[in-house]
């Protein structure tokens, strides 16, 4: 009876949390006629031509493309950088050490509007507005400290004995970091992949300020069509309900890691 | 734990300082430049010292965007972590049902934020919205672009709607690493379900819960997106929060120094209440020990 009682409340709160966003998806089945005519918990005549429209018009789904170039480079470089680091952080004392980790740790913490301005400017100087790189260079501003973070700690939890044992056998650091070690903490890099994606396809701000046409994010795509045509909520929803596709892939992919992977433990 | 001493290390750290150098440290050495100078054009800048500082500490309206900033973010926090553990604790520990929670509940933290607003918008209009028309058939006015409580209370269930989940998830995770010998141990004292709680789940929770602190007051102190597609910061000022404010000045009136020096405040303020959190934690902690 307990049991049950517990898996009410959880329950009813799972279909709180996905109310509002089966409301954009009952939108987005719906012309706008429909939607402003009546409310209705269903769509009565569901109709896929809010999603036409998306995938027959280049200036909207570029956007989708854009967004999923710079996000998958940001996520490269990411985790290129942070697997050493991280693994300097997690073995070794040096001079400094707890110094740079808690100074790349604010990097996390700096608001993305403090970094509008002098972003445009910097990447002004090197030619990069409105490329997919800028983004992605903008983005490691808080997702590097990020994955330099969660990696750690995933390399904290492999004993030390198994670097030793290695050297001992003959390997050299670079062979052992890649065949030995990274696959150690295959579960890790999955999982701050997971996060890098995620704060990186969220992000607007920095992406929206820093592209104007070549590589504009699908977010930003929204905020300027709908200004642009008034208000077509059925075309709005669609795009928001794309938006989240990539994302629940991802979760899809991740489920069986994201419990673990979360517990990264120590701080 | 015992470390190799190496000052070697260095070379492995090197990528990724030179990465963090040119996408924060040039850009904020940028806005340390701007918020000592007065920018008439280009070749047209004069070094002012501290004035712009004290233009902006003395302004009114970053106090009151602050003071709506740190009650904005206090709610947060007392409304999503205990939310948050509570949903963690109701989970399923394994099995198709735990899958099926932790999917649903990192959904909402995949959508771009601004996706967020529009989502709230249509959720909660009066005349499209679920939300917003349940709430007026109830007889009950409700409408976020013109009461100031209406939009507040919006933007919370919004905030609380799109993180408690990271709460949850990070608790949960915090809940699989306690291994099942304590519950054991604890059912042969005759623990109360309380007991467990304050004794073990809580203790050992305590290291993710930092991190659900820290990150939550973070994102919800640098909060800009979602209230902005939301409320656009109105009714009048009522939900504009720092970071509203900021972009407003920067790029709004373009005031380079002022929004320079506004910046720095920002940016300190957020580290001052971090490192704060971070050094109470660890002295909980260590009380534990």
């Amino acid at each position: 009876m307990k049991i049950r009682k517990r898996y009410f409340v959880l329950t009813l709160y799972l279909v709180v949390l996905f109310l509002p966003i089966y409301w954009m998806l009952n939108m987005s089945l719906r012309t706008n006629a429909e939607i402003l005519g009546s409310l209705a918990m269903y769509p009565e005549h569901p109709t896929l031509e809010n999603y036409m429209k998306i995938f027959g018009d280049p200036s909207w789904y570029s956007g989708y493309i854009n967004s999923i170039i710079y996000v998958t480079m940001n996520m490269v470089i990411s985790l290129v950088t942070a697997l050493p680091a991280a693994y300097a952080f997690s073995r070794f004392r040096f001079i400094g050490d707890k110094h740079v980790f808690f100074w790349l740790l604010t990097n996390r913490m700096a608001p993305p509007a403090v970094f509008l301005l002098p972003f445009f400017q910097l990447y002004s100087t090197f030619n990069l507005i409105d490329t997919h790189i800028a983004v992605a260079l903008a983005h490691c501003l808080f997702n590097v400290p990020l994955a330099v973070w969660i990696l750690e700690g995933f390399m904290s939890g492999v004993p030390r004995e198994i670097d030793e044992t290695a050297f001992i056998d003959g390997y050299s650091f670079p062979h052992f970091f890649l065949r030995v070690f990274i696959p150690l903490i295959r579960a890790g890099i999955g999982v701050t992949a997971f996060f890098c994606f995620m704060f990186s396809w969220v992000e607007l701000l920095l992406a929206r300020t820093l592209t104007t046409t070549s590589a504009k994010p699908i977010a930003a795509t929204m905020t300027r069509t709908v200004s642009a045509t008034g208000l077509d909520w059925g075309l709005l929803a669609a795009a928001g309900i794309l938006t989240i596709v990539p994302g629940a892939l991802v979760i899809w992919f991740v489920r069986n890691h994201l419990a673990k992977g979360f517990a990264l433990g120590r701080v | 734990m015992n470390k190799w001493e190496n000052n070697r290390a260095w070379f492995l750290i090197l990528p990724v300082f030179i990465i963090v150098a040119f996408s924060a440290v040039i850009p904020l050495m940028t806005v340390v430049n701007y918020s000592v100078q007065d920018i008439f054009g280009p070749g047209q800048r004069f070094f002012i010292g501290t004035e712009w500082f004290k233009e902006v500490l003395s302004d009114s309206r970053l106090h009151e965007a602050l003071w709506r900033q740190l009650l904005f973010s206090g709610l947060v926090l007392l409304i999503e972590m205990p939310l948050g553990i509570a949903i963690a604790l109701m989970m399923p520990k394994k099995g198709w049902g735990s899958s099926a929670c932790l999917v649903v509940l990192a959904l909402p933290l995949l959508i771009p934020w601004n996706v967020i607003g529009t989502i709230w918008i249509i959720f909660t209009r009066p005349d499209i919205g679920l939300f917003g028309a349940t709430i007026n058939g109830l007889g009950i006015p409700f409408d976020h672009t013109a009461s100031p409580i209406d939009a507040w209370i919006t933007v919370m269930l919004m905030e609380v709607w799109h993180w408690t989940p990271l709460v949850a998830l990070l608790a949960y995770a915090g809940l699989r690493a306690i291994p099942e010998a304590y519950y054991q141990a604890a059912k042969i004292d005759g623990a109360s379900a309380w007991a467990i709680f304050r004794y073990i789940q809580l203790p050992k929770m305590r290291g993710v819960l930092t991190i659900a602190l820290l990150l939550r007051f973070m994102d919800s102190f640098l909060i800009y997106a979602e209230p902005f597609v939301l409320t656009g910061g109105g009714p009048g000022n009522s939900t504009t929060f720092l970071s509203i404010y900021l972009v407003k000045v920067a790029v709004g009136q373009f005031d380079l120094g002022p929004a320079a020096a506004f910046s720095l405040i920002y940016f300190l303020i957020v580290l001052l209440f971090c490192w704060l959190f971070y050094q109470a934690l660890q002295a909980v902690g260590t009380g534990d020990k």
